[in-house]
């Protein structure tokens, strides 16, 4: 029944809802998908007895009439997401052995909605990293390879198992997180929809933190219809985050009209950023041409504070992120490697357990808020936040919703830029500015390179503008119709 | 009235101020939920947020930040509308965090002003110069295991208000006296409980000394200190050591210090080469503290009856010295004790409260203070009973007895513990106004001392007191000495 793997979320839920199909052959199918995919290194917890029961209360949901959008949907969880009970350790060594006592906010949404859980995929070690190479449990293959290479590439990071579970057919959907672009990069480099929506839609709570005001949930899906299925069970108010909004939170699917017709899509003329591949730009103005002729107006905009984001990201992020791991210290949880005193105790742990990535944005965050240093960096950079922002909010005068490309390029080798943090770095120059300003994006496959790799465009929306975000990346995605699938290399190839 | 230090090399004056930390009166802590009782088991009052358990966020307790404004509103303090979060980012075991949520440069609170009085009588205005939330850290305990330290997080988290003055105070007994005054303050307003043997409120005190009317001088801190007592010897040994110090040639090094009860001395705590970066920065997970003038207004409103307001009262309404009005109002417990009483001698007697007042108030500061003073016991611990207290000041205003018999009767209520009905009852001490008797007593004695009356009548006024003392010699203090006057002097003048 290897059919059931191909499944789209929105046509999953149709077959469980008509009773074509049950959760628990769905769920099955998948864990089988799993085992045999086992070499992309997608999961670093399975839950296949927890997932089974899962199942059966879905289909006792769905028998009883009470199905939602998400019912019987076996889905994977990010591992930075708290889950009762359950591996969450953020991929990182320092928080061996750590399950915690309590559900995320986010998570406990999704299972109340009657989704599956199949486990927790992989990551970057708490989030930091564009490539899935920075976990303890060892990189992510990617599904995609490119044509005619038996060499393996990454699926982008930090959300890299979640994205390399849904391209593998192993998973309908996963939920990722972005705080600079770690879902939609993903996204792109693995032919997926990629959503991060507006920073407070989502709760924290439960969400192991890298950089607290940047950090939001979102999902990895095969379309977008599923994209607005899965947000609308993820997203609600939070009284435990007191950084998440209390609006309600709309029928995202419902949105999906199919017309975008006198809508003005904005293109940012600093996005064409020196020494872009050709091909990327070549799609981003098939993008412009299939809104245009979608109805849509397209309007020049310009986002002038752009090449400011990136630096401006990588001094804000790491500075949150040196205070939010101060807790991993060896006292309470997870690891603890014995020293002659506390200092040393602190020191041998937080050697042993942090990987170089984290180690490197601690070590930067801690100087960029030292005394001497806060003003120049910190503070020079939360301004510069700030323009970043009234940039978007100058644009949005001006237009609806913005179309980018999503990332630089298509996945990259394994082990290409893992010596290079600069080169790595770059990966997020087209996501992070919607991050600083805390807007949505969504990524939407929109062709391959040259070598057979899948590219993303990435639309940015307004602030809880998801409705009309979700709409024209559907309109893009029916333009685009992006059908291509990896070409099966690993597990049974049968 | 600065007061000067004599050195070898001339005179000095010393600069102080205080750093008092005040636990916030409240069921829950400052960002969770966890309760916050004195003398519970260690980590039983522990939450996940108070723990640091991955992913968990903090919401701020409505309760603690009324608090703080109630006790900003209770010193005539400036209540910032807008206010933020900081965190203060350094290791130790006792601090899961690794960090404390404190306010640093936009505190609730801002500048105002309390009055001091001091023990002349006269007062004296010291400067507040702010008060912000912060959240307490929890208790090392370092004598539980030979090579291990226990941590108890119990008061991890719990809020505290540091109320920081200005460097007005010149003297140990004016630091004592603004100490005395905030804890009152607090007190009254219902914030904190001011008990420093539990740790609910101490003191970090800075002093410094320099040559009158020249600037500053460097100030050492001394950390932790928790009474009243203890800040006037942490003053005076830190004056005469900066003295000594300067005068033989050494300089005064800005440094922590700790208060040794043993010796009455401080010593030094950590040198400021090894004092800690704190790399404050705002709280990514609080937004700022926001709320209305109508909110405070109506906390305003709502505010108990704060000490110079009750003073006022006693003066205007009762009838009571100014001097017994400062002295009954400077402690809550005082002022409680004497309205109860007052209310309780009302009832017994049925006599208007504005002429109690002044009886009931007399009685306390003299007779009761007396005697809890030689007791070494406070109000609180009183031996005699509000009741017993009433019963005894109906008994001399109903005539039952004088008020020099009333003395007698206290002392044995204090060594007994007996109702002083019971008292009067049973060593007989019931005052004599049977005119009859005492008639005959007059007589009796004018007979014994013709020669004194001749005396008397012969122009020597002064004897009439002479012939009082007899009477009440005679009927063992007994007799009431208004009618002894009213009887005696028509037989004398004869």
């Amino acid at each position: 029944m290897t059919e059931l793997t191909k499944f789209t979320l929105s046509e999953a839920r149709n077959a469980l809802h008509k009773g074509d199909i049950s959760s628990r052959e769905l769920t099955e199918a998948h864990l089988n998908a799993m085992e045999d995919a086992k070499e992309l290194n997608c999961f670093v917890a399975v839950t296949a007895e927890k997932a089974m029961e899962m199942a059966d209360n879905a289909d006792a949901m769905i028998k009883a009439g009470n199905a939602k959008g998400m019912t019987g949907i076996p889905i994977g969880m990010k591992d930075l997401y708290c889950t009762k009970g359950v591996h969450s350790q953020t991929c990182s060594h320092i928080l061996d052995g750590f399950k915690p006592e309590y559900e995320s906010t986010v998570s406990q949404n999704l299972w109340d909605d009657g989704a599956v859980m199949l486990g927790k995929t992989n990551m970057d070690e708490f989030a930091m990293g564009s490539s899935n190479e920075n976990s303890y449990y060892g990189p992510v293959k990617n599904p995609w390879r490119a044509a005619g290479s038996d060499k393996d590439t990454v699926p982008g990071g930090s959300s890299g198992g979640s994205a390399a579970a849904v391209a593998a057919d192993i998973a309908i959907a996963t939920t990722g997180t972005d705080t600079g672009g770690s879902i939609r990069q993903p996204a792109s480099f693995a032919g997926l929809v990629g959503l991060k929506p507006t920073y407070g839609r989502c709760s924290r709570w439960g969400m192991i933190a890298f950089a607290s005001s940047l950090d939001q949930a979102g999902p990895l899906t095969k379309t977008v219809r599923d994209a607005a299925i899965m947000m609308e069970s993820m997203a609600g108010y939070d009284p435990k985050d007191s950084t998440s909004i209390n609006i309600p939170v709309p029928n995202y699917e419902a949105a999906l009209k199919g017309d975008i017709r006198g809508l003005k899509v904005g293109v940012p003329s600093e996005y064409r950023v020196d020494g872009m591949p050709q091909e990327i730009e070549n799609l981003w103005q098939k993008g412009i041409d299939w809104l245009k002729d979608a109805g849509a107006e397209i309007v020049d905009i310009s986002l002038p504070h752009t090449k400011y984001a990136l630096p401006t990201y990588y001094i804000v992020a790491p500075a949150e992120c040196s205070s939010n791991l101060a807790r991993y210290d060896g006292v309470k949880y997870g690891l603890r490697v014995a020293g002659s005193s506390l200092d040393d105790m602190y020191k041998k742990t937080r050697a042993a357990g942090f990987g170089d990535e984290v180690k490197r944005r601690i070590l930067i965050g801690t100087y960029v808020l030292s005394a001497g240093y806060y003003d120049a960096y910190y503070l020079k950079a939360q301004k510069v936040r700030t323009l970043i922002a009234n940039d978007f909010k100058a644009a949005y005068e001006k237009c609806d919703v913005i179309l980018t490309p999503t990332a630089p390029s298509a996945a990259f080798a394994l082990g290409d830029k893992v010596d290079d943090p600069l080169a790595m770095y770059l990966n997020d120059v087209f996501t992070v500015p919607a991050s600083l300003a805390g807007l949505p994006g969504i990524s939407v496959p929109a062709g391959l390179s040259a070598e057979g790799l899948p590219l993303g465009l990435q639309l940015l929306g307004q602030a809880f503008g998801e409705e009309q975000l979700l709409n024209v990346a559907d309109v893009l995605e029916t333009a685009a119709g992006f059908k291509h699938k990896p070409a099966k290399w690993w597990g049974d190839a049968s | 009235m600065s007061r000067l230090y004599p050195g070898a090399t001339g005179d000095w004056e010393a600069v102080i101020g205080l750093e008092i930390h005040a636990q916030v009166i409240s069921e829950a802590k400052l960002f969770s939920g966890a309760a916050t009782a004195f003398g519970a088991e260690p980590n039983t009052q522990v939450s996940f947020v108070c723990s640091a358990q991955p992913g968990m966020l903090p919401v701020i307790n409505e309760e603690c930040v009324r608090q703080a404004v109630r006790t900003g509103l209770a010193m005539g303090c400036k209540i910032n509308l807008r206010s933020i979060f900081d965190r203060k980012n350094y290791f130790y075991a006792d601090l899961p965090q690794g960090y404390q949520i404190s306010q640093f440069k936009d505190p609730i609170v801002g500048e105002g002003v309390v009055t001091i009085d001091l023990e002349d009588g006269s007062t004296k205005e010291i400067g507040v110069e702010r008060l912000h939330l912060e959240q307490d850290a929890g208790k090392s305990m370092h004598d539980q295991h030979p090579t291990m330290t226990y941590v108890d997080l119990n008061r991890s988290g719990v809020a505290l208000m540091e109320i920081v003055s200005k460097p007005d105070m010149r003297t140990p007994e004016e630091a004592a006296a603004y100490f005395k005054k905030i804890r009152s303050i607090v007190r009254y307003a219902g914030t904190c409980d001011g008990n420093m043997e539990q740790g609910s409120m101490r003191a970090d005190v800075n002093v410094s000394v320099r040559r009158p009317g020249e600037a500053f001088g460097t100030r050492t801190e001394t950390k932790n200190v928790n009474s009243i007592r203890y800040v006037t010897q942490v003053v005076e040994s830190e004056i005469r050591r900066q003295i000594d110090l300067i005068e033989d040639g050494g300089t005064v090094n800005q440094e922590t210090r700790l208060f040794e009860v043993a010796t009455g001395t401080t010593r030094p705590m950590r040198s400021k080469e090894e004092a800690h970066d704190y790399r404050y920065f705002p709280d990514p997970d609080l937004l700022p503290l926001e709320f209305s003038q109508e909110f405070v207004d109506q906390l305003a409103k709502e505010m108990p009856e704060l000490a110079d307001a009750k003073k006022e009262r006693f003066i205007r309404d009762l009838h009571i010295t100014p001097y017994n009005a400062a002295v009954l109002t400077a402690e809550k417990e005082n002022a409680d004790y004497f309205e109860t009483l007052l209310a309780a001698t009302v009832d017994k007697t049925g006599k208007p409260i504005s002429e109690l007042g002044s009886l009931v108030s007399n009685w306390i500061t003299s007779d009761l203070f007396g005697a809890l003073k030689k007791l070494g016991k406070s109000i609180n611990e009183s031996p005699v009973s509000i009741e017993h207290a009433a019963e005894l000041l109906g008994l001399q205003l109903d005539g039952t007895i004088s008020g020099r018999i009333a003395k007698d009767v206290f002392d044995i209520m204090l060594d007994t513990g007996n109702s002083p009905e019971a008292i009067v009852e049973e060593k007989g001490l019931k005052q004599v106004s049977d005119t009859g008797a005492i008639e005959a007593m007059i007589d009796e004695i004018l007979a014994e001392n013709a020669d004194k009356v001749e005396e008397y009548r012969g122009g020597k006024d002064k004897l009439f007191g002479f012939f009082v003392g007899q009477v009440m010699k005679k009927t063992g203090g007994k007799a009431n000495p208004q009618v002894v006057n009213q009887l005696l002097r028509p037989k004398l003048d004869g």
